[in-house]
């Protein structure tokens, strides 16, 4: 049983389609650890001793939040300043988080197709992620590819969007079950509910 | 019964006429009083007043100053200040005191009388140089600051100089005064050692009230000295002991003149005491201002007793004026002028010295020599109490009183003569100067209930030191328990405020209950300290209206934030996500900071609001708009909360695909 974390941001909770659905369905997910980040800290005021008591206790720490503005939504960044400390998670001493997995777990609005040097996103989805990428490494952890769904808005009634909810709930349940094969799709640069390294029930 | 009142006016008059325009010509309120006596004189000798005994009578007022200099004394800032207190302040009074002691035994004195004038001279003034700096916002430079301490020094020197000068006794002058006496009065003159109040002025032909009241006279020298010790441990474990069962006792007839009437008797007391055991009244009320200087009813003290010593003194000051000899001016116009420019360029000198020893920079030495080179109040004190001792004979004195009183005159062109010629020649060494932080930040808050305590809580919290005043003797009680320095008071008056160091302060905290008082504070504290940053505490919203018109720009409703916090967490309950909760909350503050500035337009503060029509209506009409909002009937307020993370529609999705692609 790998021990999971999940970050749940989303300041817009109220008007999240995807998100929202997502964060219920986890929150059902027994023996993983689910933390709404805005319910927790409506103030920003981050409780940093807690947070990295946290860190400590799991295995996997997943971040379940929309994409903006070619990043996170702020109160994670603000996470990312106050808790990933000098001494514990880099930096001489730091390495309380080494070995540990750092996975997301994303929404965009724009479609797979704009995130090339053609599309009107002009670079690879994975580009905007390489900030957060360099600071597991420098934390000494994993950082696996991302569960993304792109074309966010239009899922719900695509129905792309329940079949999201509905492997993401598998993804969960695997990591914990340790069933969850990260050095397959290690190659990959995002992970869907198509391509998701679980092996098939026998 | 007429008489009394003739002169109670007379002197009142002159006070009140000539200390303003002193002041607007910027000679401080020591010299307007003694040119009130200059002017009185002719007056007083025609109705035949006998000035010398009101000066016995004002000397009182000496005995209420060094109370407030006792009660100015923190041991512990006192500590703070050792070394240029000592060094500076002692050098100062030593050196000074020496080199006129040699000068005036080169001019023919003999040494008991030359030291006693080397005592006289060496002092400054402390009235008019604090005032002075204060008013050129002077005091916190260097040079402002080391004034300062030697002031400070000279204040203490002047117990044991009372102590010493009955020592210096001219034998040929005790004679005389005695047999005079003995022939009018039948009392001792010159045995009161120290008594500055009822001084025994045989030599001018009163009589001494202190030698008919001294318990000690007939007894053996070891019974003097006991009674002695026992009169000092007297004052001193009474001041701690006594202080504030008396204060509580008083504080349940819940009259502000009962206050002033025990800080009266409590001075009065003492002075009366060390007169009965033959010891200087000034000596014991300092020691029992020292005690009290830590005692949290220390501004209250000073507030009340001031105004006293400052008419006192005042009238000390006018009775000083009053004997000056013109004659003897006018006959010896240059020998009195070459002494008084001789005294100060003397002071100047050893000033400056000092300056250069103690590593004053630039302008700061000349402002140091300058501000302290004149004689002082003080002079005027000792020079009253050698004459009544035998020490300095009357003709003598005259002169002196003279070179002291010409030597204040100095100060103010001395000043002048900083600013215009001095400090320009030093601009840049001000410069570098302004780097040095001023370490001691002035806040005062006025109320210590569950308001402002968690201000001096929070304030305490980061190492700030605020002085507070409160009215309640629980509220003092329970927090002297927890080791708060709290004052007793009505920080409502201005003469506590005064005492609190308002004039010096950089912000004031009204944490007082009652809307009235809050306004009145406020009102007060903008108008005459505008430099003072006031942050009140308003009732409700008209309050803050109200408080706004009184000049304050920096308005707390005492309620408004934890209403508020309730409502968040209100919302909470209801199942509201919390940060959504948050974010309607911070709608909810902007919104309202919104009426009460739409509101503010109409409010007016000579209208009562019910009166107030166009408030009334404007009210009416915030107050639909913000109900409606809140309802969500109206659809701005949740248009508003809704910005920033609602999802932008499918449209402005295609279109912005399409607009990409193309």
């Amino acid at each position: 049983m790998a021990r999971l974390l999940l970050y749940y941001a989303h300041p817009g909770h109220k008007y999240s389609h995807v998100n929202k659905a997502m964060a219920d369905a986890a929150r059902r997910v027994d023996g993983i650890d689910f933390v709404d980040l805005y319910g927790a800290y409506p103030r920003h005021n981050i409780d940093i001793d807690r947070e990295q008591e946290r860190l400590l206790a799991h295995d996997v720490v997943l971040f379940q939040c929309p994409m903006f503005w070619y990043s996170t939504p702020s109160l994670i960044k603000e996470w990312q300043d106050l808790v990933l400390e000098h001494g514990f998670a880099y930096g001489a001493g730091g390495d309380k988080l080494a070995g540990k997995t750092m996975m997301l777990a994303l929404t965009a609005a724009g479609p797979a197709d704009a995130y090339t040097a053609d599309g009107y996103q002009r670079f690879p989805f994975r580009t905007f992620l390489t900030p957060l990428q360099q600071t597991a490494r420098l934390c000494k952890m994993r950082f696996a590819p991302p569960y993304v769904l792109f074309s966010s808005l239009r899922a719900p009634s695509s129905g792309e969007a329940a079949l999201h909810v509905e492997g993401y709930v598998k993804l969960l349940t695997a990591i914990r079950d340790d069933r969850y094969d990260f050095a397959r799709v290690d190659a990959h640069d995002v992970v869907s509910h198509q391509t998701l390294p679980i092996p098939i029930e026998a | 019964m007429g008489e009394l009142l003739l002169l109670a006016f007379i002197f009142l008059f002159a006070g009140v006429v000539a200390v303003p325009i002193a002041s607007r010509f910027g000679l401080g309120s020591v010299l307007g009083y003694l040119l009130a006596g200059v002017a009185l004189s002719p007056l007083l000798t025609a109705i035949d007043v006998d000035v010398i005994a009101i000066q016995h009578f004002a000397e009182f007022g000496v005995v209420m100053m060094l109370f407030l200099i006792g009660l100015e004394l923190e041991p512990r800032r006192l500590w703070e200040m050792r070394n240029k207190l000592l060094g500076l302040g002692g050098l100062q009074v030593v050196g000074t005191a020496a080199l006129i002691m040699a000068g005036a035994m080169a001019l023919g004195q003999s040494w008991s009388v030359a030291l006693a004038i080397g005592f006289i001279l060496a002092l400054s003034s402390t009235a008019i140089v604090l005032q002075t700096l204060s008013e050129k916002g002077l005091m916190r430079s260097d040079g402002g600051q080391s004034s300062f301490s030697v002031l400070l020094f000279q204040d203490i020197a002047v117990i044991p100089m009372l102590a010493f000068i009955p020592l210096l006794a001219l034998p040929e002058l005790s004679e005389i005064a005695t047999g005079a006496a003995d022939a009018g009065h039948g009392a001792s003159a010159g045995a009161d050692v120290g008594d500055v109040g009822h001084g025994d002025a045989a030599g001018h032909g009163e009589t001494g009230h202190g030698a008919d009241l001294n318990l000690v006279a007939g007894m053996a020298a070891w019974q003097q000295a006991l009674v002695t010790v026992a009169a000092i441990a007297a004052v001193v474990l009474g001041g701690s002991w006594l202080t504030r069962p008396t204060f509580r006792f008083i504080g349940m007839a819940r009259l502000r003149e009962l206050f002033t009437a025990a800080a009266l008797m409590w001075v009065v007391g003492i002075a009366l005491l060390m007169t009965l055991v033959g010891l200087s009244p000034a000596l014991g009320t300092f020691l029992a201002g020292v005690v009290l200087a830590n005692s949290e009813y220390r501004h209250e003290l000073e507030s009340n007793v001031d105004p006293f010593k400052g008419l006192l003194l005042g009238l000390f000051f006018i009775t000083v004026g009053a004997s000056i000899d013109f004659a003897l001016l006018a006959e010896s116009i240059f020998s009195i002028l070459g002494l008084t420019f001789a005294v100060v360029a003397l002071k100047g000198l050893i000033l400056f010295a000092l300056g250069v020893a103690f590593r004053l920079r630039g302008a700061q030495r000349w402002l140091f020599a300058f501000s302290l080179a004149q004689a002082g109040e003080f002079g005027f004190v000792l020079l009253a109490f050698s004459v009544t001792n035998n020490v300095i004979p009357p003709p003598l004195a005259d002169q002196l009183l003279l070179i002291v009183a010409l030597s204040m005159l100095l100060t103010p062109v001395l000043f002048v003569l900083y600013e215009r010629v001095v400090a320009p020649k030093f601009v840049e060494d001000s410069e570098q100067e302004a780097d040095t932080i001023d370490e001691t930040t002035n806040i005062i808050i006025a109320g210590h209930g569950r308001f402002g305590g968690i201000v001096n809580r929070m304030l305490r919290s980061i190492g700030y030191e605020p002085t507070v005043l409160d009215y309640s003797s629980e509220q003092l009680e329970m927090l002297r328990a927890f080791g708060f320095r709290i004052y007793f008071g009505d920080a409502t008056r201005p003469d506590l405020l005064h005492a609190a160091g308002i004039e010096n302060a950089d912000l004031l905290v009204i944490a007082i209950d009652g809307r009235e008082q809050i306004t009145e504070l406020t009102r007060y504290v903008t108008r005459n300290h505008p430099r003072v940053h006031v942050i009140a505490r308003a009732i409700d919203r008209n309050h803050v209206y109200e408080l706004y018109a009184a000049g304050c720009r920096d308005i707390i409703r005492e309620t408004f934030d934890s209403g508020v916090r309730t409502g968040r967490s209100a919302f909470e309950a209801l199942g509201i996500h919390p940060f959504e909760a948050e974010r309607l909350a911070q709608q909810f503050v902007k919104k309202d900071g919104r009426a009460i500035a739409a509101l503010a337009d109409v409010y007016d503060p000579d209208v009562p609001i019910h009166r107030n029509e166009a408030y009334v209506a404007r009210a009416k009409e915030v107050r639909e708009t913000l109900d409606a909002e809140m309802k969500g009937s109206g659809r701005a307020f949740s248009q508003r909360a809704d910005r920033g993370w609602s999802p932008p529609s499918l449209e402005d999705v295609k279109a912005e695909e399409e607009d990409g692609k193309s």
